[in-house]
């Protein structure tokens, strides 16, 4: 499930339910068409929702890092619970993208 | 390995079928009484052991997952996860960090790692042409009171 607002020049994206590769897939293609409908410089993801992740969590971050950075801006990730950054930590994600207190 | 309980289930390989395999694991497990956070570790390995089977196996072609579980009366659980797709060539490169063959699809290549972390031990068996086995093992501390009963 995706949930999202505009601030600015930023895409505040909430995503809840289980993240797997099935539900990756879907959000990644939501979650292109809104970049590029609104023109967000900075791709905020808030993990509070999230009751389950696995690795496929991790390509769709990167990938959307990879996104932002040749459109010239940025992601950033907050409210990951301790499983999650568990994960994102076995990647090395946390050196590609911000994470907010 | 003294099995007292063990369950076996045929899936097509597709998506929507990796929370379900989540799922039966769980509530596989049940009788054990495990911590949310055992569980956790258990469905996290199980999904990537499928999404593999699914993705990487049968190349999104479909086919049939089969998932094994069966534990023993020391909380040791064994899950085996089988298709009858492609094959790994190289199975030691295939479980190295970031190592991925369907890049287009952004795996990440975290799958064997992300097993190896939440499982006690992950066997893989391969073989090119005939499939892939991923057995996944984990002993779940068991409760004074959650003692499971021979069946």
């Amino acid at each position: 499930m995706l949930a999202y607002e505009k601030k600015r020049n930023a895409l505040i994206v909430r995503l809840s339910g289980e993240l797997d590769h099935e539900a990756a897939a879907r959000i990644r293609r939501e979650l292109d068409a809104l970049v590029a409908d609104t023109g967000a410089k900075r791709l905020i993801f808030d993990l509070n929702g999230l009751e389950f992740m696995d690795s496929s969590g991790i390509g769709l971050i990167i990938g959307r890092y990879k996104l932002m950075a040749r459109r010239g801006g940025s992601v950033a990730v907050f409210g990951s619970d301790a499983r999650i950054d568990r994960i994102f930590e076995m990647a090395g994600l946390y050196q590609l993208v911000e994470r907010l207190a | 390995m003294n099995m007292i309980n063990e369950m076996r289930l045929d899936f097509p390989a597709r998506p929507e079928n990796e929370a379900f395999a989540r799922l039966a694991v769980s509530g596989f497990l049940l009788p054990l009484d495990p911590t949310m956070e055992e569980l956790a570790d258990i469905k996290t390995a199980v999904s990537e052991a499928v999404t593999n089977a699914i993705v990487h196996g049968y190349m999104n072609h479909g086919g049939t997952v089969r998932l094994r579980a069966c534990y023993d009366e020391g909380g040791k659980v064994q899950i085996d996860v089988i298709d009858r797709g492609c094959g790994i060539r190289d199975v030691e490169r295939a479980r190295q960090p970031f190592f991925t063959t369907a890049p287009g699809e952004e795996r990440s290549g975290m799958g064997f790692t992300v097993m190896e972390s939440f499982m006690d031990s992950v066997h893989v068996r391969s073989a090119v042409g005939q499939g892939t086995t991923v057995r996944l093992i984990k002993r779940i501390r068991l409760r004074d009171e959650a003692l499971p009963r021979r069946a």
